[in-house]
């Protein structure tokens, strides 16, 4: 039997990705381990791996093909022994991308052993018959309020047709998912509009990545009511415990970089004003009891935040080693979702550029961001006497719709007191 | 000796259980239904269909006493009440042996006598000629309702009457006394009052026909005083008594005294209760709240195998509803027969349009505008009374109006209400939009007939965007 070649769901939330490149050609050889494609999602570039033997028939999704549904067959592998030209003749040859539309009407629920009166339920059929998606008036009324997309719901009403009933357990849906995912898609960014204008220029399609931060820092900033809180640390002891820190550690093989220090001292605030390490969710307020630290690192298409989980209970040392691999691999394109995915909260350091103070854009679950300035030797008012200092600025965003102003300004002030009292990180 | 076993048996052949079977033969299951009277049960012999020949005899009886009002003359006009009810009964006979014809075509059999279950899938059936008994793989309960009694003063044919008995009166009444105001009561109250007879009516609740639009129960109840009904609106009936020339009534009135008053009948139209007993519900452990057996939206009881429609579930306990579930249950057996090609759709009663026969007509479907607002929906409402109608104007039925609900934020039609002529047949118009879930936009759009009363549903539906053209 020819084996098919379905699109992988690469993280529990992918729907679709972009079939990035084939690192195999028809009629190749592959075995269990095998690299067969690289394959684009919102965030990560990731590598799909072959699971069984045999030689590649038909390539069926040329690769640079965007939005590739997850579970469309991509390729079809001829097994051992098979000719591979007729395996190649099996499948249709279906338009490659076409989503899986059935056209089928929705049927009634199975009818379960009968006990008191329970709701129906919507069958299983997609509503979606090619282009036309059947709904009734209100229906559609209802999901363009509220944002539904129509193609994502089954149809319950004569012929699959969506009605009222069916948008009351979509909305239900998607409430349920909102505070979990991460990469819950709310809007969608408007589809690609003819831009005019006389001035040279080129025009380059965004990346999936160029996409996703589009649409998350939008909905951030059209969704949370963000205060900006601003402290100046001193440095001098941080930078000195670093120092002896590295000399230490250099046997080992461990730089520590200012960074790691910091990512430590926001997750210990983090843990001692528990207040701000909150999610808003619609009607409830999430609290977590571990601190996961989404460090923003810049990668050449964009930005992507890796995760530090539990750094509030991690060695300096570790934090630093685990940094490093996550930033080496998120510049390859090839972090996990899961490692980029989540976080309770997260830090952005601008200081090697020089940036002294900046306002960052909280990312959605999360409550907080803190927004790191660059080190630089200012005067310091000491006992009424001027002194010199190295001194940075935090600037804390904070989501005000789950924490109060007092609330940030305390994780402020606990963040200043245990960067300017370093010790207690390595304690 | 005949083969007893089915894939169906439907115990009860009104509205609700013959539309069952014709829908389930249709569908290629073997079918039988178990009748202990008549077949087409109650609404067509001694319900809608002989009330509403009752109540077109008072309607053209009305006319002629109104002659004049048109230009023309009727001189000594008369009714005759045994006639009356004579072609009441011929029109229930039709109907009936229409039903034993459409079982014949349908190759339903019908096994007549007293239905029990005595185990799942099993019904003994008790006739005249004997009992046997009979197996199914689903059986669909559908034995209906009858009228309630006054616990104090049951019904005795004579003077104390249930609707069974005003629909072939033995007298007419001089002097009729209606004890509630629901559809039942107010349709014979309509129908004594225009054959000649002085008719009070008695409601308990603040206002007539309570599960209608407020604005509706004040028109109606406007309406029919001012046709010399008298009306008692949160009052009871403390005492009824028959004696050798009518009836004798103790009623509280809403100030608390209680008044006597003599009567030559009385119509108690109390509600009604379902037909459970002695079917064998309880051997199998069937589920009920209040006397209804309990079902989902596809007509399931809680005990396998076993359905249920009509005026023995939950309300509205109307024919239509009956009906309807019939073929929804009809439909869910087959697919669980194996049958894929049916599609069954759930019940959903906002959906199911009432009418009232009374004179004015009152027709409605969907939430009344406080009900709305109690379940938290910003309304619009929308009004046109007929008045402003050409036709109604021209038929000299100016009586009359149509309220719409609209839920502000989707256009979605809540409910609409009608009072006036002719309105019974126009409410089908909004049950279909509300059914194919149209909003605003898609009535206003609709192309409405002139000259007809139905343009006062599209000025109600204008009316409630402030967009009424004709007012």
């Amino acid at each position: 039997m020819p084996i098919e070649l379905k699109m992988p769901a690469l993280s529990p939330t992918m729907e679709e990705g972009t079939l990035a490149k084939w690192l195999v050609k028809e009629g190749d050889e592959v075995k269990s381990g095998d690299l067969l494609a690289e394959i684009e999602t919102d965030k990560a570039t990731m590598e799909f791996e072959a699971v069984d033997e045999g030689t590649i028939a038909q390539i069926l999704v040329p690769e640079g093909t965007d939005n590739v549904k997850v579970g469309t067959v991509i390729a079809v592998i001829a097994g051992e022994g098979e000719d591979a030209s007729t395996a190649k003749a099996a499948p249709a040859p279906a338009a490659a991308s076409a989503p899986e539309a059935k056209t089928e009407p929705a049927p009634a629920p199975t009818p379960a052993p009968a006990s008191a009166p329970a709701p129906a339920t919507a069958a299983p059929a997609p509503a979606a018959s090619g282009d036309r998606i059947k709904a009734s008036p209100l229906a559609k009324r209802i999901a363009a309020e509220r944002g539904i997309d129509l193609s994502t719901v089954t149809g319950s009403g004569p012929g699959g047709r969506i009605v009222k009933a069916d948008l009351e357990d979509a909305s239900a849906g998607v409430a349920a998912a909102a505070p979990a995912a991460a990469a819950a898609p709310a809007a969608t960014p408007a589809p690609a509009q003819p831009f005019e204008t006389d001035i040279p220029h080129t025009a380059e399609k965004l990346s999936n990545m160029r996409k996703t931060i589009a649409r998350r820092l939008t909905e951030a900033k059209q969704t949370i009511p963000h205060i900006y809180l601003t402290v100046d640390i001193q440095l001098d002891k941080l930078l000195k415990l670093r120092g002896e820190l590295n000399a230490a550690l250099e046997p080992q093989g461990v730089k520590l970089s200012v960074n790691d220090l910091l990512i430590k001292a926001l997750a210990k605030a983090l843990i001692q004003v528990p207040k701000c390490n909150v999610s808003y969710a619609g009607d409830q307020l999430i609290s977590y009891q571990r601190a996961d630290i989404s460090v923003a690192v810049s990668v050449p298409a964009g930005l992507i935040t890796p995760i530090i989980v539990g750094a509030n209970e991690k060695s300096v040392s570790k934090i630093s080693t685990e940094m490093k691999e996550l930033a080496a691999r998120a510049k390859e394109g090839k972090l996990q979702p899961h490692e980029y995915q989540g976080g309770t909260a997260s830090i952005s350091n601008m200081g090697m550029f020089g940036i002294t103070q900046f306002d960052a854009v909280i990312n959605p679950p999360q409550g907080m961001i803190m927004a790191i300035g660059a080190g630089e030797k200012r005067p310091w008012i000491v006992d009424d006497a001027v002194s010199i200092a190295t001194v940075m600025s935090a600037t804390g965003s904070f989501d005000h719709r789950a924490i109060d102003g007092a609330d940030g300004a305390q994780l402020m002030q606990a963040f200043k007191q245990i960067v300017e009292n370093p010790l207690g990180l390595v304690a | 000796m005949a083969d007893t076993s089915y894939d169906l048996i439907v115990l009860g052949s009104g509205p609700g259980g013959y539309v069952a079977a014709i829908r389930a033969t249709q569908l290629g299951l073997k079918t039988a239904i178990v009748e202990r009277e008549n077949l087409g049960g109650i609404c067509l012999n001694w319900g809608c269909i002989p009330t509403k020949a009752l109540l077109r005899s008072a309607e053209i009886y009305h006319y002629m006493q109104h002659a004049k009002d048109y230009g023309l003359a009727a001189a000594s006009i008369s009714a005759d009440l045994e006639a009356v009810v004579k072609r009441s009964r011929g029109v229930a006979k039709q109907l009936n042996q229409g039903v034993t014809h459409l079982m014949k075509k349908n190759k339903i059999t019908v096994h007549m006598g007293e239905g029990k279950l005595t185990a799942p899938g099993k019904l003994e059936v008790k006739g005249a000629k004997g009992s046997e008994t009979l197996t199914a793989k689903h059986i669909i309960v559908a034995t209906g309702a009858r009228a309630r009694d006054l616990p104090f003063a049951p019904a005795d044919g004579k003077r104390i009457w249930t609707y069974r008995h005003a629909m072939t009166p033995p007298e007419m009444p001089k002097k009729l006394l209606v004890i509630g105001s629901g559809a039942i009561g107010i349709e014979f109250a309509s129908f004594y009052k225009d054959m000649g007879a002085e008719v009070t009516v008695v409601e308990m609740l603040d206002r007539i026909v309570p599960v209608e639009d407020a604005d509706v129960s004040n028109f109606l109840e406007k309406a029919l005083k001012k046709q010399g009904m008298t009306i008692l609106t949160g009052a009871g009936v403390e005492e009824l008594k028959a004696t050798a020339t009518g009836v004798s009534a103790k009623i509280k009135t809403k100030d608390g005294k209680v008044e006597a008053g003599d009567f030559s009948h009385a119509i108690v139209a109390i509600g009604i209760v379902p037909n459970t007993e002695d079917i064998g519900l309880d051997t199998l452990g069937v589920k009920t709240t209040k006397g209804h057996i309990d079902t989902d939206p596809y007509c399931r009881t809680n005990v396998k195998s076993l359905w249920a429609i009509g005026d023995v579930t939950a309300p509205p306990w109307l024919a239509h509803k009956a009906s309807h579930e019939g073929v929804i249950a009809a439909e869910a057996i087959a697919q669980e027969l194996g049958n894929k090609d049916v599609h069954p759709h759930p019940m959903d009663v906002r959906n199911i349009p009432g009418c009232t026969y009374c004179h004015p007509q009152i027709a409605s479907v969907g939430l009344t505008e406080a009900k709305a607002k109690e379940a938290g929906y910003e309304v619009k409402v929308g009004n046109f009374p007929f008045i402003g109608n050409g036709k109604a104007i021209a038929l000299g039925e100016v009586e009359g109006f149509v309220k719409t609900v609209f839920d502000a934020k989707t256009g979605e039609l809540l409910g609409a209400h009608m009072v006036g002529a002719e309105v019974t047949e126009m409410i089908q118009g909004y049950t279909v939009g509300k059914t194919a879930e149209l909003v605003e936009e898609d009535f206003m759009h609709t192309v409405y007939p002139h000259p007809t009363i139905s343009e006062t549903m599209h000025e109600a539906v204008l009316s409630a965007y402030g967009r009424a053209l004709h007012i």
